[in-house]
């Protein structure tokens, strides 16, 4: 997008390349004509062709700044608030903090029946942070790369958790506390289970292992891919609507009425979401604690 | 040959569509059903319908994202 007025997929390309830092294999033609020289080079991606030939050695800064950043101020806002609780009537941010704080607590002991001290303040990170990762969907959706682009950095992307990457690393999370937990409850428990259900004879110990195994894999597959195809379709009908605004000033009222409709639909997804992977988190962790 | 590509993407969408409508359909009838008999559960179950009406209209708004991926980057 140098320049010129892009077309419509080149500007949904652009809105969809996250800034990738990694290492150019050697011998690469990057885009001003430069080559790679031997050992290959630690750079910033410019464009996606770039960032798809670093392939493994790749970091997307973007998604780990803002999510991270939304970490801190998660962490940040709950620990000022809980430092001026008092015993009397709450107002503004103090009701809203303790308002979750009650909610997850509710939702676990609803939903969690094992002992556990870590499965709480877990949920409450979870639910908080992939909360505050979704609420960039509502940002308008070019300020932020325009704001970068006039300081020199052309590819940002504020939604973490339309990067596949972030929203699997938080289901990886989730899968080895479920195999830590699994294995300190169960102990050998766990072998069994995957073993000896639900056919219970040693004959059919292959099939059990195979469809326990499949079954295992799939839970923090689909929590991290749930997650990711919600927020990116979402994002994605958001640039699309806003592409439509190049379509000349008569589609500017559609599709401002359309951007404020999706958007309005939107917030029911974007809590919907976050508190479909607190709970199933959970759920996941209560499983991994039910020896039976 | 771009013009499946269209037929791809509809596909997707509408049958993705069509599955998570009767499931989200299902979903409301038993709720009704299950309220009107034991209102007193009602709130109860309103958050599990939720939970699952979240879970069933995954497939479909993932299957349209993709879907519109096919139509404005794959093939236009």
């Amino acid at each position: 997008m140098a320049g010129s007025t892009p077309t419509v997929s080149e500007y949904i390309t652009h809105h969809l390349t996250n800034l990738t830092y990694g290492k150019l294999p050697e011998g690469f033609v990057r885009e001003d004509g430069s080559v790679v020289g031997s050992g290959g080079a630690w750079v910033m991606a410019h464009g996606g062709e770039e960032a798809s030939a670093m392939g493994f050695n790749a970091i997307h800064v973007d998604s780990m700044l803002w999510s991270i950043g939304l970490g801190i101020l998660f962490c940040w806002l709950f620990r000022r608030v809980a430092r001026k609780a008092e015993a009397g009537v709450p107002s503004g941010v103090v009701n809203l903090v303790e308002m979750t704080v009650e909610f997850v607590d509710n939702t676990v002991r609803d939903t969690f029946h094992g002992q556990n001290k870590l499965v709480a303040p877990l949920a409450l990170t979870v639910f908080v942070w992939v909360l505050l990762m979704n609420l960039m969907d509502l940002v308008p959706i070019d300020l932020f790369p325009e704001l970068f682009k006039l300081a020199g950095v052309h590819y940002q992307k504020i939604v973490p958790s339309t990067d596949p990457n972030i929203t699997l690393g938080m289901a990886v999370g989730v899968f080895i506390l479920m195999l830590y937990y699994s294995i300190k409850v169960k102990g050998f428990g766990f072998v069994k289970e995957l073993t000896m259900t639900p056919f219970n004879h040693w004959a059919f110990i292959p099939v059990n292992l195979f469809m326990e195994v499949v079954g295992l894999l799939a839970k923090p597959f689909s929590l991290g891919l749930r997650l990711f195809g919600n927020l990116y379709a979402g994002e994605m009908i958001f640039i699309l609507i806003a592409a439509l605004f190049s379509a000349g000033v008569g589609w500017m009222l559609p599709a401002g009425l359309l951007q404020v409709g999706w958007a309005i639909f939107h917030l029911l997804i974007i809590p919907l979401q976050a508190f479909i992977f607190m709970v199933l988190t959970i759920v996941y962790l209560s499983m991994a604690h039910e020896d039976h | 040959m771009p013009e499946l590509i269209y037929i791809a993407a509809a596909l997707m969408m509408g049958l993705g569509g069509l599955g998570a409508a009767i499931g989200v359909g299902l979903l409301g009838g038993k709720l009704i059903e299950g309220s009107a008999r034991q209102p007193e559960l009602a709130p109860k179950l309103q958050v599990t319908f939720f939970l699952g009406a979240g879970l069933v209209d995954a497939i479909p708004i993932i299957g349209v994202g993709i879907a519109m991926y096919l139509i404005f980057v794959v093939a236009g």
